[in-house]
């Protein structure tokens, strides 16, 4: 059964759509990840999905419920996290602060998640005092990546999780998500680096000008000459 | 657009008749005196519409800008004080001019350090430095200078000329005043410059009520002359009472409307021309303006200044026509509230709007306690009727109103009429045309 | 001797006193600030209005034959900040919360404040009249005099009894702010979004509940220091008016958004206003006859009618040299 299946969405600021009819359709399972040129709609489709702006037209059905245009406030508590591209962390808040606010809308005791975290983090458990605004790009992806899964999420939403980070971190950023795909979380990420992603992506899904361009699994999207000739570059 | 020219025509000519109603109710001396006062006010807030409307400058202090306008008619149009001028009076201010003239060397000169090579910690010293010893040498000069001016002469007196150059020089001391604290201030953020400008208004509000040996302060001048026949003139001709009025305040209102004419037609002009649309253009996006090599900076102090001038002779106005001058009249709620409320309820960057707003308001404000007491007497009234006693102090409490209908009038048209009454026209479609833009 | 008591009675208590009455208005600026994004120049008649709620209560209050070992103002004083938060979270509803949906921008929402401020004024006046009016009608004001029987001093170090409270009751308040923003989630949440509003909103942080907490903080720390204002001084409509600025000032200088800035610019800006109106030539005095002649006897920075104006002074100061503050507030 779909996770989450976004059907024919149309979506954007003010009176000019930028998504104009969107499908997509992740399971548990899935690593999903969203390629497309600059403009295409990739960052507006997380955001429309996550209630950060208005969804026109079209349905939004998480594990089996509408929720086209709520809000986060509602979304998080029914498993659903948003990892932002910029200003993704509280940086005037210690690491560990930034983590328990992920943890905000639990009512548990979510000291295991925290060691979970720090453990999947080695170095942020040092650091764990520190205000995350010292911490350098690799580190603060980290955090962010951290606060959105303290909320004990069943899908995870990361918009361009590799953005400006050195290729030591981008590795080891990929290196995480798949692990906590393993985990049992679902994934479906935004990314620029198109080949690095789909390479270790279930499904992939390109999009041009706010609509569907070419959907498959990472590899057959890799393989396709069309999908390289109209944007993978070569 | 002609549906803004419609909508303008139609509330002017309410407006109009309006002011008819009030002369109906409340006789015509006192209509014609709240006319001259709503066109002084007017002026004031053209010159507010120039700085927020066409500059996007939040100005919070423009009290200071009207108290300085009053200051300049006093002290030119008052006559002379013989008693200041035949004691050393004169002479001492002169040591004092000289002191502060000293100082500002002093500091100019400090300012100019880095040039000789001084820079870091020991620049800033020796501007603080500099700062310190011409404040010390200025109070030096200035303390016993006050303190002789207040005990043989009271204050300096004025300088006996026309009353007319008096607004002038009301105009050009405001210039000078909101050129220094543009300079100083203007490069803040919008909601700090406000804070700023209340700060400033009131340190020179401070200045003004307690430079005794200058302004006479809390002991206030009076008379201050009229630049046209006043109603006693009149009254000695043989004309009768209440007719002497209107006959003066008509004739002052004459001449208060040409100069808000003058003001309108000169602000116009400059509106639509080349200066215009550049200003217009640093006010909605500084960034892009100064990348096209604009200078954002002094375009802004350009029109800070502009807008003072205008604030400077309607402070001058008011203070002539009420012929005196007391700087503890001056409340911020008074002065400066009003004119912003006149301005956005109006319309903030179309200048017909803002003196529709300045009349439109200033009447508001002042019917508000008439229409009041009115209604205390008759709630007073029917609550003594059923044995609760009458409302006590009915008369300053009305007055009272008046500061409850302002707030109440600025928050309705921040929720209902953002725009203002008589909002800005957008030339967009114009200045697309002409850049062959689509 | 004595002149040393002096200067610890004009200066330090008095700034103490001042600083608190700063400091607690000024937390509740700075938590506006920093949550709601902009200046809350209601504040001052936030204040004005808690200090009247008070003046209501105590007056039933002895009216039905209440006694108490405090002054009845302070004891009345936890209902009358209950009263004034609900009133803030009602001002905040019906003025503020329409034009945020609209997306104002913050000059309109500073705009909208000041048309709240008149409001306020207006019906306080209107309601009140415009006179004085004491706490201490029907029960005198304590002043306690500490004999200090030493060093040839005949002078008594003098404080009120509303004066003590005061401070007692900001150090008390300063204490349990801090342990609430820095170990309750609720406090750590509106830290959180003070730093970054949209990251707090998609962590999934109920913003609304954060801003609504904030505006009964706000209330209810401006109805405390405007009563301690009033008891301390005295009450009338405006009272509050000439206040808003320092608090302004102090808020500014601690850095927006940093409630511990605020506190900190609040003695500030206290401690500024009493030394610069103090006559520093009063300590010279036992030396009186080893000084040269030209040393004035006036050594004031400014005159005591300028003392509104120090706070100005500091206000514009930090403003051009240093604008994010002390602790290098929000300043977007």
């Amino acid at each position: 059964m779909a996770l989450i299946d976004v059907k024919n969405i149309v979506a954007g600021y003010g009176n000019a759509p930028i998504l104009k009819g969107l499908d997509i359709s992740i399971k548990k399972s899935d690593i999903g990840v969203i390629v497309g040129p600059n403009g295409a709609g990739k960052s507006t489709a997380l955001k429309a999905i996550f209630g950060l702006l208005k969804t026109t037209s079209g349905e939004i059905i998480f594990n089996g419920q509408e929720i086209k245009n709520s809000l986060p406030d509602k979304l998080v508590p029914m498993g659903l996290s948003f990892v932002p591209q910029e200003k993704n962390v509280f940086t005037s808040l210690s690491v560990n602060e930034n983590l328990e606010m992920g943890a905000f809308i639990r009512k548990d005791d979510f000291s295991d998640t925290l060691d979970e975290i720090y453990e999947m983090f080695p170095p942020l458990k040092e650091k764990r005092n520190q205000h995350a605004g010292e911490l350098s790009g690799g580190q603060r992806q980290m955090v962010a990546m951290g606060r959105a899964l303290m909320s004990k999420p069943s899908l995870l939403m990361l918009d361009e999780p590799s953005a400006g980070l050195s290729p030591r971190y981008v590795i080891e950023i990929f290196e995480q998500i798949k692990k906590v795909n393993a985990s049992g979380v679902g994934i479906l990420m935004v990314e620029q680096n198109a080949k690095q992603a789909l390479a270790f992506a279930s499904k992939g899904f390109v999009l041009a000008q706010g609509k569907n361009s070419f959907t498959g699994s990472g590899q057959e999207l890799l393989n396709d000459e069309e999908v390289a000739k109209s944007f993978l570059g070569g | 657009m002609s549906l803004i020219v419609k909508r303008a025509v139609f509330l002017y000519s309410a407006l109009f008749i309006l002011i008819i109603g009030v002369g109906l109710v409340l006789g015509a001396p006192f209509t014609v005196r709240l006319c001259v006062e709503a066109a002084a006010y007017s002026l004031i807030a053209l010159g507010l519409n120039i700085q927020w409307g066409y500059g996007g400058l939040f100005n919070f202090g423009l009290m200071g800008f009207v108290m300085v306008g009053g200051f300049a008619v006093t002290f030119i149009s008052t006559p002379l004080n013989m008693e200041f001028w035949n004691s050393d009076g004169p002479f001492m201010l002169l040591k004092v001019i000289i002191a502060a003239m000293f100082g500002a060397a002093l500091i100019i000169g400090a300012n100019k350090l880095p040039r000789f090579g001084i820079r870091g910690k020991a620049f800033r010293a020796a501007q603080i430095f500099a700062w310190i010893t011409a404040y010390i040498i200025y109070r030096s000069q200035i303390d016993p200078a006050a303190s002789y001016i207040e005990k043989t002469s009271t204050f300096v007196g004025g300088l006996g000329l026309p009353v007319v150059f008096g607004w002038v020089f009301g105009g050009f001391l405001a210039a000078l005043v909101a050129y220094i604290i543009g300079k100083i201030c203007l490069g803040l953020r919008t909601d700090y410059l406000a804070i700023a400008t209340i700060g400033v208004s009131e340190i020179i509000r401070a200045l003004i009520k307690n430079m005794d040996w200058l302004t006479k302060g809390t002991l206030t001048v009076s008379p201050i002359p009229w630049p046209v026949p006043k109603p006693q003139d009149f009254q000695a001709m043989g004309v009768e009472n209440s007719l002497s009025f209107i006959l003066a305040r008509a004739s002052f209102l004459v001449l208060v409307v040409l100069v808000v004419l003058l003001a309108l037609y000169l602000v116009q002009k400059a509106y639509g021309g080349a200066w215009g649309r550049m200003m217009r253009a640093i006010r909605d996006n500084h960034i892009a303006a100064s990348s096209m090599g604009k200078n954002v900076k002094s375009r802004q102090i350009e029109i800070f200044v502009l807008g003072a001038v205008l604030m400077g002779v309607g402070g001058a106005i008011l203070t002539s026509f009420a012929q005196i001058f007391d700087p503890g009249g001056y409340q911020p709620i008074n002065h400066t509230f009003i004119i912003w409320v006149m301005v956005i309820v109006g319309g903030a960057g179309n200048n017909y709007g803002a003196v529709f707003g300045g009349i439109f308001i200033y009447i508001i404000w002042v019917m508000s306690e008439p229409v009041s007491q009115m209604l205390f007497i008759n709630l007073s009234a029917f609550s003594d009727g059923f044995g609760w006693g009458a409302i006590p102090d009915i008369e300053s409490r009305s007055l009272q109103m008046r500061v409850f209908v302002l707030g109440l009038v600025i928050t309705l048209a921040l929720r209902y009429a953002p725009k203002g009454l008589i909002p800005e026209v957008i030339h967009q479609q114009k200045d697309e045309d002409k850049a062959g833009i689509k | 001797m004595n002149e040393l008591i002096f200067f610890f009675n004009k200066v330090i208590i008095s700034g103490a006193v001042l600083g608190s009455i700063y400091a607690l208005g000024a937390i509740g600026i700075t938590l506006i600030f920093g949550i709601l994004r902009f200046a809350h120049f209601a504040h001052g008649d936030m204040m004005t209005m808690g200090a009247f709620i008070t003046f209501l209560l105590a007056g039933a209050a002895t009216a039905f034959g209440f006694t108490a070992p405090l002054p009845m103002g302070f004891m009345v004083l936890p209902i009358a900040m209950i009263i004034a938060a609900i009133f803030a979270l009602g001002i905040d509803k019906g003025f503020y919360a329409p034009l945020r949906a609209r997306g104002a921008k913050p000059v309109t929402l500073l705009i909208a404040s000041i048309g709240v401020t008149l409001m306020i004024q207006g019906l306080i006046r209107l309601i009140f009249g415009v006179k004085s009016r004491s706490f201490f009608v029907s029960e005198p004001k304590n002043i306690f005099r500490i004999d200090v029987p030493f060093f040839g001093a005949t002078r008594p170090i003098s404080i009120t009894e509303p004066q003590i409270l005061m401070i007692l009751v900001t150090i008390i308040t300063v204490i349990a702010l801090h342990f609430f923003l820095t170990k309750s989630k609720f406090g750590k949440a509106m830290r959180a979004m003070a730093d970054n509003a949209d990251l707090a909103q998609v962590s999934g942080i109920n913003t609304k509940l954060v801003i609504r907490v904030t505006w009964i903080i706000a209330g209810a720390l401006a109805a405390m220091a405007g009563t301690m204002l009033a008891l301390d001084v005295t009450l009338k409509p405006d009272l509050a008016f000439n206040i808003v600025l320092p608090i302004f000032a102090a808020a500014i200088v601690g850095g927006l958004g940093h409630a511990w800035g605020a506190i900190a610019g609040g003695f500030l800006v206290g401690f500024a206003e009493t030394m610069a109106v103090f006559n520093w030539a009063i300590l010279l005095r036992p030396f009186r006859e080893n000084l040269p002649l030209w040393v004035p006897h006036d050594l004031s920075i400014v005159p005591t009618e300028y003392k509104l104006t120090v706070a100005f002074v500091i206000l514009i100061i930090v403003l051009l040299i240093k604008p994010t503050g002390i602790f290098k507030g929000a300043s977007t």
